[in-house]
């Protein structure tokens, strides 16, 4: 079955079962790699993409769920938006990450938080970021970092 | 300054012209391993190699040779060179090297020892290279080098002010011999520009735009994607599998038996699938059936396990002493008060959070190429060249920067299922990924471990004897590596006049390995918890009965080091990070009410640490941490103030998140845990405020991945003791305890 699926802004077609998560497809079939496997049922949120600005797991959500008129985002385009280009100053300013395998998850879910509560409280961040696991255990410095934005706002960037 | 890895005159530095002009200079060094370590049988030298290449466009190169997992290594070593080179950071960039013993010496992550093998050698590169560029300088202008001096990439002459840039003088100094490294001068550390400076991880940018950076993110023109089935049950042998049934299922290309060779930390049998979709492969997974031989393995459990290991702590007789002086039943038999109490750890999973992967083309002509995310590439190139029967030099290998390791990558399985995947398809690239499932039930864990403590305190309350039956485990056959072993000096060996430390080996076939402070994760735990009770009994508290116990000893000898780096323990530093974290804390005062203060100390991978908790329970009687203060002693520097923060606070969470709700349980001979929901790392909601500070002291920089884990975990323990008066002797902490 072939699926058009609107990816950062680009129609494109994918050939593939009903029931092939979206990340397989990202990275397999379309060589989209920036968004990472880490458990594949929905525990660790390293998967993250947004489905029309909301976060999802990819590892969990199948190609053939995916509405025709939705747009797909990905890390790879999270530089597109002002609130992206904030967190991924920020990501750098407080030099958030260790290995950095979880992050493009962080920031897919970030961006998504900040979209719909650009100002969170302390404890609506730790709320929201519960769903993505750091290994690295980051959590002090992804926390600033989210804050940090949320405090000066995208207006600059 | 205590002694530390140098340059010495045997080190070679070569100048060569850079293709398209500049400058590339090679740093040949031998790392002389003092006479004490090569008579105890330590190693007695190796190679390291550095090298630094500026190009006229004037960027400076340097090859990061150490595989990055998320240590900061890749940025760390470079920031050495370029500041003795006074460079600019800005106009340093970072490649790193492929795995190759001859040109880079030893590659490897782990241990915490690039930090102290590299510190000297690697300044003394930069510095070499800063005076061929005021060499080439001199030269060009015809004046004496004396009248020049050097700033963020610029050799500028003081008189005139005229100045060149290090880019413009690169190709002079190419014709140009370099000095002799021992003679040249080091840096006041005052003059330190990037050395001391917090800078962000070169790969960082790259990160955040999601490019293609990870092991797991390798492509390659043809590549096809492998899943491996292998045994829940540790040691079982592979009887017949369906694979026809497999090769129809949607997208798979091929299915076939891998034959292992017996050895976990190599190849174990399994069937491999392959597809252009690992989704496709992994899934046609479940059409597959087996049929195992578990021999003698499959009853295995944690829970004979327990029961084999409580019946020899209760008979009092170890299998074998590991060390012991004074007179340990005489403390015992004058004693006024015997403590005596049983304390258990769980395996553990390593769960980086890249799943396992490796990408291998084996060529035409039988030699064999990986991308291999390994934090010890040059043993695996050695053991896969053995499996398949070829010379060393026919195994490339590219190190690709990690999704975390924590020790799990140390062991090259993957490796060798990649090569005996790409081996059925010559000329095929192959990249082999890992379930989260296969990587949590095929680990090399933690090896879970009892103690039966004992200790005597006399009428005065002075602990005057301890004794500790350890009961671990072995591998059959194998030379009995133990990464958890007892080491005889282990704290408090040499500060209570009568002890004994013995241990009982029970056989097992569950992989063990290093996981993070190895040995000292686990052990940590048990003295500085059995301490505190000991302290509690003689009514003071932790600290203030380390600190008697240290009082008056002098710093001990250095004895076995790995290639001469490697300090005795310093009990003035020991007492600065505790005075320290006392006082950070507040150590003694009052506290929230519900909340509570606990104390933990601990020594290893040459780093000091120590740690206060402040832990409170909910109504439901869930733990909660609000603040850890952290006091380390890593020596005269702390190199990038990021980078170290940065493990200080994850190791300080890790360990938490081990103490609360870590533990892999054995049943029917294989793991029980699976992914996340079973084995609950630590999330975002219970990290605490971490307080960080160093004391810095005149020694050399030692390494941060790993001393700063151990101390939290007795002190979260003993913190919840103050709390509930409930002891916690047993992990993961079960909450029950407190209800
Ligand atoms: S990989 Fe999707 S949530 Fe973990
Ligand atoms: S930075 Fe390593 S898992 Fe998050």
């Amino acid at each position: 079955m072939t699926y058009r699926v609107n990816i950062n802004g680009e129609v494109r077609e994918l050939d593939v079962p009903e029931d092939m998560p979206l990340l397989w497809a990202l990275r397999n079939e379309l060589g989209m790699v920036g968004t990472k496997f880490g458990c594949g049922k929905a525990l660790c949120g390293a998967c993250t993409v947004h489905v029309d600005g909301v976060a999802q797991r990819s590892c969990s959500l199948p190609v053939g769920s995916i509405g025709a008129d939705s747009k797909v985002t990905t890390i790879e385009a999270l530089e597109k938006t002002e609130i992206g280009r904030a967190l991924q100053q920020a990501w750098l300013e407080e030099d958030v990450m260790q290995c950095g395998y979880c992050q493009a998850g962080q920031l897919m879910n970030a961006s998504a938080l900040l979209a719909r509560n650009p100002k969170p409280s302390a404890s609506q961040i730790d709320s929201a970021m519960a769903g993505n696991i750091c290994r690295c255990a980051c959590y002090t410095r992804i926390r600033d970092a989210i804050a940090v934005v949320a405090e000066k706002g995208t207006a600059n960037v | 300054m205590s002694e530390q890895a140098t340059l010495s005159r045997r080190t070679l530095l070569k100048a060569s012209a850079l293709a398209g002009g500049g400058l590339v200079l090679t740093a040949s060094i031998p790392m002389v391993a003092r006479a004490a370590t090569a008579a105890a049988g330590g190693p007695a030298e190796a190679t390291l190699n550095a090298f630094v290449s500026i190009a006229p466009d004037n960027t400076i190169t340097i090859v990061g040779k150490n595989p990055e997992i998320g240590q900061g290594i890749k940025t760390m070593l470079p920031m050495l060179i370029a500041d003795e080179l006074d460079a600019d950071w800005n106009q340093v960039r970072v490649t790193q090297a492929e795995s190759d013993a001859a040109r880079f010496g030893p590659q490897l992550a782990g241990g915490s020892f690039a930090t102290p093998m590299n510190w000297m050698p690697m300044r003394q590169v930069g510095a070499a290279t800063r005076q061929m560029m005021l060499a080439a300088a001199a030269q060009r202008w015809g004046v004496d080098a004396k009248g020049l001096k050097t700033e963020l990439g610029k050799v500028i002459e003081v008189s005139s002010g005229r100045s060149a840039t290090y880019g413009e003088l690169a190709s002079d100094a190419a014709k140009l011999s370099p000095p002799d490294p021992a003679t040249v001068t080091l840096k006041d550390p005052k003059a330190f520009h990037i050395i001391g400076r917090a800078i962000g991880g070169v790969d960082s940018p790259r990160v955040v735009k999601g490019e293609p950076i990870f092991g797991v993110d390798t492509q390659l023109p043809g590549m096809v994607y492998a899943a491996f089935e292998r045994s829940h049950v540790f040691g079982a042998k592979l009887k017949s599998a369906n694979l026809d049934a497999v090769k129809a299922e949607p997208g798979v290309i091929d299915a076939f038996v891998i034959e292992g060779n017996g050895n976990a930390e190599q190849l174990v049998d399994g069937v491999a699938i392959l597809s252009n979709n690992w989704w496709l492969a992994n899934k046609a997974r479940e059409k597959l059936t087996i049929e195992w031989d578990n021999g003698p393995w499959g009853d295995h459990s944690s829970q004979r396990y327990d029961e084999t290991a409580r019946a020899a702590m209760a008979s009092g007789k170890p299998q074998e002493p590991i060390v012991s002086h004074g007179d340990v039943d005489a403390a015992f038999a004058s004693a006024a008060k015997v403590l005596d109490q049983e304390y258990f750890y769980p395996f553990l999973a390593h769960v980086p959070m890249e799943p396992q992967n490796c990408t291998a083309l084996m060529h035409d002509d039988g030699a064999i190429e990986f991308w291999a995310p390994t934090q010890n590439p040059q043993a695996g190139q050695g053991s896969v060249a053995q499996m398949l029967g070829i010379t060393p030099d026919k195994v490339r290998l590219h190190i690709t920067r990690m999704g975390g390791g924590f020790g799990r990558r140390l062991t090259n399985d993957f490796m060798h299922q990649a090569a005996a995947i790409a081996q059925k398809v010559p000329g095929t690239p192959v990249q082999l990924i890992w379930s989260r499932e296969d990587d949590v039930r095929s680990d090399f864990y933690r090896p879970a471990g009892w103690h039966r403590l004992r200790a005597a305190i006399d009428a005065d309350g002075k602990l005057t004897g301890f004794d500790d039956h350890f009961v671990t485990f072995s591998l059959p056959g194998a030379g009995a590596y133990n990464p958890a072993a007892m080491a005889p000096d282990i704290f408090p060996a040499k500060y209570v006049p009568n002890l004994r430390y013995a241990q009982t080996q029970m056989e097992t076939r569950v992989p063990m390995g290093a996981l993070r402070a190895p040995s000292s994760n686990a052990l940590a735990y048990v003295m500085q918890s059995f301490l505190d009770e000991v302290a509690v009994e003689t009514g003071k508290d932790l600290p203030t009965l380390l600190l008697e116990m240290i009082d008056g000893r002098e710093k001990e000898p250095d004895e076995r080091g790995f290639m001469g780096v490697s300090p005795g323990f310093n009990p003035d530093r020991m007492r600065g990070v505790i005075t320290k974290a006392m006082a950070m804390a507040n150590w003694g005062k009052p506290v929230a009410d519900g909340h509570a203060l606990g104390f933990g100390f601990y020594f290893s991978h040459m780093g000091y640490f120590a740690e206060v908790v402040e832990a409170s329970l909910s109504d439901r009687k869930q733990v909660q941490v609000h603040n850890v203060w952290a006091a380390g002693d890593v020596g005269s520097h702390i190199i990038n103030p990021f980078g170290a923060l940065n493990q200080v606070e994850g190791s300080i969470i890790d360990g938490i998140g081990q103490a609360m709700g870590l533990a892999v349980q054995i049943e029917n001979g294989g793991a029980k845990q699976s992914n996340f929901h079973d084995y609950q790392l630590p999330r975002m909601p219970i990290t605490p405020k971490i307080h960080t500070e160093f004391v810095i002291t005149d020694n050399a920089p030692t390494g941060m991945g790993e001393p700063a884990l151990p101390p939290v975990i007795p002190a979260l323990t003993n913190a919840l003791f103050k709390l509930t008066g409930k002891r916690v002797r047993s992990l993961p902490i079960d909450t029950k305890l407190f209800a």
